[in-house]
C-alpha cells in the first residue's frame, strides 16, 4: 500500500492511496479534503445572523426557528448528497472496473463496468470554468461498432486531481489493461 | 489467463466432496452451484447431473474437488482427490481446499494438456446464492436478446446470474429428501404453506374466469351499436370519467386473462397494475366511508348551490364593472353595453338552470358518490367532470369572447394588407401585391378604423374571460395529473425495491476481502440495487397521459390570436 499527497485542480491537498492486491487487481482511492469546521461555522453563523436581522426587522420568531431548520436540513442534504469524502477505483483485470464514491454521511454509490465493455482508459482535457483541466475517463465500447465509443465515463469527478496524480493512476491502469490483451 | 471461480458463500462450511456447477469456457470462469459429499457412487452422480441438465437446460458438470479438512490426515485424501479427476474427466480440474479454520483457501488446477506455460492466477468470488438466484439483472430485455443470439455476446455477469437462476430446481429439493447422495447448497426452508394462500390460489382460477366473463359482457355492451350514435358518442368522448373507466376495464382485462406472463417485464406489469388497482380501490372505499357518514352528502349539496350562486353573483359584479369604466379605461359605450347585457342574460339563464336542478342535486351526488367504490381515480374524474359542468357558463363566455376577438383580429389583419395595397393569395399561399379601386380602399380603410377602435372593448372582455377559463383549466389539469399519477406509478416495483432490494439488480459490486500472499484473490460479490428513479422509469405503466397539446410559446400565440384552447388532448386523439 502506497500513499502519496497531491493537489487537486483547486489547490486543495488530496491523498492518493494505492493498494495492490494481486497482479491484476489494484485499488486507487482519492481522499478529498474533509469538511472544515471553519467553513461550517462560517456558513451557520451567517445564516443565523441573517435570520436574526430579519427577526429584528419583522419581530416574528418564526424566522429564527425556520433558520434552525434550514441549517439542519441543509447540513443533512449536504453531507448525504453533495459532499464526497472518498472516491475509489477498483480495477480487476479479468472482471472489470468498479467506481465507488462514498459520501460524508457514509452512503456509497457504486458503479461496475464489465471488462468486455471497457475499450480503454484515457486522460482527456476539458474546459472547466475559465481553465483547462485534465481528467481520467473510461471509454466504453459500442456494442454495434467494434471501433466506436458509445460513452465516456469520467473518473474522480468530485476530487479533480491534477495531471501528475492522474498519470500515476493511468500508468497502473494501463499495466492491467495490457495484461488483458495478451 | 486468469481463472475465476464463483463460489456460493453458504458452501464454505460444507464437508469435503465434489464441486458441481457450470464451466463457462469463453470467460474462463466456473460457477459452482453445489457440493456433493462423500460417499457417492460416480455413476449415480453422472446420472443425476444428466437429469438435472435435462430439466434446467444448463450444461452441468463436475468441476473439481473440494476438501475441508478438520484434521491433519491429508496425504491419503489428497491422493484420492487427484484420482477423482480421472473418473470425472473435466478440463481443467479445479481443486479447492480449505485448511482448518483458515480464511484463505488454496486452489490448484490440473490440466492434462497445459496450454499456457505461465502460472495461472485464481480469483475466488463469493456470492450469495439465494440473492443471486432471486434477483433480476437489469436491463432485462438487453440480456434476453443477446442470450438468444449468441452466448458470447451475453455479458459475463448476465451468464452467471442466468446459470444460478436456472438451476432453481436444484435448490428447491426438500431438506429431508434422501437422494442417492448428499448435496450442500442454498437450502430453501421448504415451501411455505399457509391455508389462506392455498385457498386463495384455488379460488383465483374461478374468480378470474368469472371476472373475464363479466368483463367480456361489459365490453360487448360498451361496443354495442346503440352507444355509437352521434350525441352519445360525443358525450362519451368528452367525459373524463368514461375515459378512466375504459382504462380500468383494460387493466382488469390484463389482470384476469389466464395467459401466463411470458417474461419478467410482463409479470411486473401485471403485479403493478394489480397493486395500483387495489390501492386505488382502497382509497376510493375510504373516501366513500368518509362521505356517507354523518350526512356529509347532504351538507355538500347544501353548500354546492350557494357556491354556484355566489360564483354567478361575482360574475355579475364583474360584468357590471366591465360595463362601466373598468380600471379607468374608456370603452366604446354602445358595444360595451351590448356585450355586457348579453353576458348578463346568460348568467341569468344559468342561475335559473341551477335553481331548477337544486332539488335533485343531493340525489345525484348520492348516486355519483357510490362510484367511488370503483376507485379514487374514478371519483376524481367525476369531480373533474362536475367542475366542467358547473363552470359551463365560463366556458361559454370564453368561447363567445374568443370568437369575437378572433373575428376582429382576422378582419384587422386582412384590412391592414388592403391598407398597404396587398392581398393574401390563397392559391399560392402567400401575400401578393394588388391594385385596389378607390372605393374599395375607402370602404376598407373605414372598416379598418371602426374595427381598430372597437378592438379594446372586445379585447378586455376576452382577456377577463380567458383568465377565468385558464383558472378552471389549471384546476382540471391538476386533477388529471393526480389521476395519471395513481394510474401509472409502479407501486409493486417500488415496494419490492424498498423491502427486497436485491430482487431488482442494476449491477453488482465487488468487495476485496482480506488478502494473504500466495493465496488466491478473494472477492465478495454483492448486488447493487436499481435506483428508485430508474425503477419508476423502467416499470412505469403506460399512461394515457394528458400531455399539454402545445408548447408554451404556441399556447401564448394561440391566446393572442384568439384561437380556442382545449385543456388537454389524449394521446389517442392526437393521432387523428
Amino acid at each position: 500500500m502506497e500513499e502519496g499527497v497531491y493537489r487537486a485542480v483547486s489547490g486543495a491537498r488530496i491523498a492518493l492511496q494505492r493498494r495492490q492486491y494481486s497482479a491484476s487487481c489494484r485499488e486507487f482511492s482519492v481522499r478529498c479534503p474533509r469538511l472544515q469546521l471553519r467553513s461550517l461555522s462560517a456558513v451557520t453563523c451567517s445564516v443565523w445572523l441573517a435570520a436574526y436581522g430579519l427577526f429584528v426587522l419583522s419581530q416574528n420568531s418564526m424566522v429564527l426557528s425556520a433558520a434552525i431548520f434550514i441549517t439542519l436540513i441543509g447540513l443533512i442534504v449536504y453531507l448525504h448528497f453533495v459532499k464526497i469524502d472518498q472516491e475509489s477505483l477498483l480495477v480487476i483485470g479479468s472482471l472489470g472496473i468498479q467506481m465507488t464514491s462514498s459520501y460524508a454521511s457514509g452512503k456509497e454509490n457504486t458503479t461496475f463496468i464489465e471488462m468486455s465493455q471497457v475499450k480503454d482508459v484515457v486522460i482527456n482535457e476539458a474546459i472547466y470554468m475559465q481553465k483547462v483541466i485534465y481528467y481520467l475517463c473510461i471509454l466504453l465500447q459500442d456494442p454495434r461498432e467494434p471501433h466506436g465509443v458509445s460513452e465516456v465515463v469520467p473518473l474522480f469527478q468530485s476530487s479533480k486531481p491534477r495531471l501528475d496524480c492522474l498519470v500515476e493512476v493511468y500508468r497502473s491502469c494501463q499495466e492491467i489493461l495490457e495484461q488483458r490483451k495478451t | 489467463m486468469v481463472l475465476k471461480v464463483f463460489f456460493p458463500s453458504c458452501c464454505a462450511t460444507a464437508e469435503s466432496g465434489l464441486l458441481i456447477g457450470r464451466w463457462i469456457p469463453e470467460q474462463n470462469s466456473a460457477v459452482v452451484l453445489a457440493v456433493v459429499h462423500f460417499p457417492f457412487i460416480p455413476g449415480q452422480v453422472k446420472q443425476y447431473l444428466s437429469e438435472v441438465q435435462r430439466v434446467t437446460q444448463i450444461n452441468m458438470c463436475v468441476l473439481g474437488s473440494w476438501s475441508n479438512s478438520k484434521q491433519e490426515k491429508e496425504e491419503v485424501l489428497d491422493k484420492f482427490l487427484e484420482d477423482l479427476s480421472t473418473i470425472f474427466s473435466h478440463e481443467p480440474w479445479i481443486q479447492l481446499s480449505k485448511e482448518r479454520d483458515s480464511k484463505f483457501w488454496s486452489c490448484c488446477i490440473f490440466q492434462k494438456y497445459p496450454s499456457s506455460p505461465k502460472e495461472d492466477e485464481f480469483i475466488l468470488v463469493y456470492y450469495d446464492q439465494r440473492k443471486v438466484m432471486l434477483s433480476q439483472l437489469h436491463p432485462t430485455d438487453n440480456l434476453t436478446t443477446s442470450a438468444d443470439h449468441k452466448g458470447n455476446d451475453a455479458s459475463k455477469l448476465g451468464a452467471v446470474f442466468d446459470t444460478v437462476a436456472k438451476s432453481k430446481v436444484l435448490f428447491m429439493t426438500d431438506r429431508y429428501d434422501d437422494g442417492p447422495f448428499k448435496l450442500t447448497h442454498w437450502q430453501s426452508e421448504g415451501v411455505e404453506a399457509s391455508i389462506i394462500v392455498e385457498l386463495m390460489k384455488q379460488a383465483s382460477v374461478p374468480v378470474c374466469m368469472l371476472l373475464t366473463f363479466l368483463l367480456s359482457l361489459v365490453s360487448s355492451v360498451c361496443k354495442s351499436r346503440v352507444l355509437k350514435f352521434w350525441p352519445l358518442s360525443f358525450i362519451w368522448s368528452k367525459l373524463s370519467t368514461c375515459e378512466q373507466l375504459g382504462h380500468r376495464l383494460e387493466h382488469l382485462q390484463i389482470i384476469s386473462s389466464n395467459r401466463k406472463a411470458q417474461n419478467q417485464t410482463q409479470l411486473m406489469r401485471k403485479a403493478n397494475i394489480c397493486v395500483s388497482l387495489l390501492i386505488d380501490m382502497a382509497l376510493g372505499i375510504l373516501l366513500m366511508s368518509w362521505l356517507y357518514r354523518e350526512n356529509r352528502i347532504g351538507q355538500l349539496a347544501d353548500t354546492l348551490i350557494p357556491v354556484a350562486d355566489h360564483i354567478a353573483k361575482e360574475l355579475q359584479d364583474l360584468l357590471q364593472w366591465l360595463m362601466g369604466v373598468p380600471a379607468g379605461l374608456k370603452m366604446n359605450r354602445a358595444l360595451d353595453q351590448v356585450l355586457g347585457r348579453f353576458f348578463l342574460y346568460h348568467i341569468h339563464l344559468w342561475i335559473s338552470y341551477i335553481h331548477l336542478m337544486s332539488p335533485f342535486i343531493e340525489m345525484i351526488l348520492w348516486y355519483v358518490g357510490l362510484s367511488a367504490c370503483l376507485g379514487l381515480t374514478v371519483a376524481l374524474s367525476i369531480l373533474s367532470d362536475i367542475i366542467a359542468l358547473l363552470t359551463f357558463h365560463i366556458y361559454c363566455f370564453y368561447v363567445y369572447g374568443a370568437r369575437l376577438y378572433c373575428l376582429k383580429i382576422y378582419g384587422l389583419s386582412s384590412l391592414w394588407r388592403l391598407f398597404r395595397g396587398k392581398k393574401w393569395n390563397v392559391l399560392r399561399q402567400r401575400v401578393d401585391s394588388c391594385s385596389y379601386d378607390l372605393d374599395q380602399l375607402f370602404i376598407g380603410t373605414l372598416l379598418f378604423t371602426i374595427l381598430l377602435f372597437l378592438l379594446p372593448t372586445t379585447a378586455l372582455y376576452y382577456l377577463v374571460f380567458t383568465l377565468l377559463r385558464l383558472l378552471v383549466v389549471v384546476v382540471q389539469g391538476l386533477i388529471h395529473l393526480l389521476v395519471d399519477l395513481i394510474d401509472s406509478l409502479p407501486l409493486y416495483s417500488v415496494i419490492l425495491r424498498l423491502c427486497r432490494s436485491y430482487r431488482l439488480a442494476a449491477s453488482v459490486k465487488f468487495r476485496v476481502l482480506e488478502q494473504k500472499a500466495g493465496k488466491p484473490l478473494r472477492l465478495l460479490m454483492q448486488i447493487n440495487p436499481l435506483s428508485y428513479g430508474s425503477v419508476v422509469q423502467t416499470y412505469r405503466l403506460t399512461t394515457y397521459a394528458c400531455y399539454p397539446k402545445d408548447s408554451w410559446s404556441s399556447l401564448c400565440k394561440k391566446l393572442f390570436v384568439g384561437e380556442l384552447i382545449y385543456p388537454w388532448k389524449h394521446k389517442g386523439e392526437k393521432q387523428d
